[in-house]
């Protein structure tokens, strides 16, 4: 599903690269942690899989591309399959939970009947059954999670990308978002996580892909954080 | 992208920046504006110049009992020489009509011309001069008429009419320039405007776009309301300067200038439809062209 072949990526500025010498593979159906400290090279890592950089060198294939390859007019294709979360939920304040998400399906110009028949399943989905029309800043950090995870599920991408989730989360709350992601990811949907949160790591005994100065240093199968933290 | 859809899309755009918005209308409908009249006057300028080239004459005067040109020294013009001079001037392939006016049409003439003057009493037929009035077919070819005639013997002056109207033109193309110098910079002015309109538009709106971009629409999808953003304006813009042309015929010209000054032709609807045709396409792609930079610089996908 993702394929990092000898990915090396170099930003203009820095003489240090962000990635070095880096292969990867993730299959269908995984859920993967990406761990490390910041600066480690995990951003650049899911910012590769959905072409908002390229590789200095190296290949890099997501659902079955080559990103290199692929022409720009084509990206947003690639992006339609890959969905994402982030740290900072990134909602439109003045349209509803329900608008959020349909939102995703009408700039992909969706037609009327199909967005108005998934949005209310993804909503129960992700546990927003009663809430479709508060807005954003009515809801708790935890439920704000969950709009967006909605919306990057609402088109059923093959991939998910979530950049550290649950970093402005609360323990418990964190708990129920993770779930809720384990939850996709048993849908056959693969699932890719920058995190630093150790305790979530630790629980889920996932795949787990730990980058130091731009060098995959660990890949274990059912592992834990790290040692050192 | 579905048109009900992208119709809010815009309305929220203009809307959330409408000062900015008002003012990319009201600056391009001025540059256009200024475009069109500049072109109009351009027209009206055209229109004067046919008519009245067309009216212009070369006066042949002969030879009357008070010239003091040196060609006039052996007193007034005689028969035979006025018969030569005829001959001659309906010999040339540049002439087109020739009409003769004698002193006492002069006379008449010049009565009329000045008939609440008081200097009508002081001037009698006699001391009119009698002359060939010359219509050339082509009024340019004075020179040829100037340098056959001028100095011959009867003949008093060769005068060339165009030569007073030429001053006129002369004035009225300086105004030109600088009618259409700034308008050039008017319609700069409002392309810098539009560009930085859409600028702040979608800085307004980064956050819809990143998540447009990051849920994948297309670039074309993204772009689209910031292009029509642009092109209403343009459009507006267009439509107002247009109506100020209408205005400026319907009224100015038609019910002011028109009955006040008989002596000249007026631009036609014709003209007004020409430059209500022009400003729309420099309206548009004016606004197509900031909208793209704009775009480029501000909205990269």
């Amino acid at each position: 599903m993702i394929r990092l072949q000898n990915v090396t990526k170099l930003y203009p500025t820095q003489s240090r690269p962000a990635l070095s010498d880096v292969s990867v593979e993730i299959d269908k159906g995984e859920f993967v942690f990406l761990v490390g400290q910041s600066g480690s090279g995990k951003s650049t890592f899911l910012r590769l899989i959905l072409k908002e950089e390229r590789a200095t060198s190296g290949q890099v294939h997501v659902a079955g591309k080559d990103l290199a390859r692929l022409s720009s007019w084509k990206v947003p294709a690639l992006r339609r399959q890959v969905g994402t979360v982030f740290q900072d939920f990134r909602l439109l304040n003045n349209k509803t939970v329900q608008e959020n998400v349909a939102f995703a399906l009408e700039v992909i110009g969706r037609p009327r009947h199909q967005i108005a028949k998934v949005v209310p399943e993804v909503l129960d989905l992700v546990g927003l059954k009663g809430k479709e029309n508060r807005k954003p800043d009515e809801l708790s950090g935890g439920e704000q999670q969950r709009v967006a995870i909605a919306r990057a599920f609402v088109n059923r991408p093959m991939i998910l990308i979530a950049d550290e989730p649950t970093g402005n989360l609360d323990p418990t709350t964190s708990v129920g978002i993770m779930r809720l992601l384990d939850r996709i990811n048993r849908t056959g949907t693969t699932v890719v996580m920058a995190t630093h949160d150790d305790d979530i790591v630790d629980q889920m005994r996932k795949r787990v892909i730990e980058l130091d100065g731009g060098k995959v240093v660990r890949d274990q199968s059912r592992g834990v954080y790290g040692y050192s933290h | 992208m579905r048109a009900r859809f992208l119709l809010s899309e815009i309305t929220i755009g203009l809307r959330r920046n409408m000062t900015m918005t008002v003012a990319m209308v009201i600056t391009t409908a001025v540059s256009l504006g200024f475009l069109g009249t500049a072109i109009l006057f351009n027209q009206q300028v055209g229109v004067m110049k046919t008519y009245w080239y067309d009216k212009v004459e070369v006066s042949v005067f002969l030879c009357g009992q008070d010239s003091s040109q040196p060609s006039c020294a052996a007193g007034e013009v005689t028969q035979a020489q006025r018969d030569e001079i005829r001959s001659d001037l309906d010999a040339l392939p540049q002439v087109e009509k020739i009409y003769y006016e004698s002193k006492n049409q002069a006379y008449k003439r010049f009565k009329e011309q000045f008939k609440n003057s008081a200097i009508v009493d002081n001037v009698s037929p006699d001391q009119m001069p009698e002359s060939y009035r010359v219509k050339l077919v082509n009024p340019e070819q004075f020179p040829i008429i100037a340098s056959a005639f001028a100095g011959r013997p009867g003949i008093d002056e060769v005068q060339d009419q165009r030569a007073l109207l030429e001053r006129l033109f002369e004035v009225l193309k300086w105004v030109q320039w600088f009618a259409f110098c700034l308008a050039l910079l008017m319609v700069v002015v409002s392309t810098i405007l539009i560009v930085n309109t859409i600028r702040v538009s979608a800085f307004s709106r980064r956050r819809e776009t990143g998540i447009m971009r990051l849920v994948g629409a297309s670039s074309f999808s993204i772009q689209l309301p910031f292009l029509l953003e642009g092109a209403i304006s343009g459009f507006v813009g267009a439509l107002l300067a247009s109506g100020s042309f209408v205005l400026i015929k319907g009224v100015l010209v038609d019910r002011v200038l028109a009955p006040n000054f008989p002596i000249s032709q007026f631009i036609t609807w014709g003209d007004v439809w020409l430059s209500g045709g022009v400003v729309f396409l420099v309206g548009i792609t004016l606004a197509a062209v900031a909208s793209f930079f704009a775009l480029l610089k501000y909205l990269r996908v």
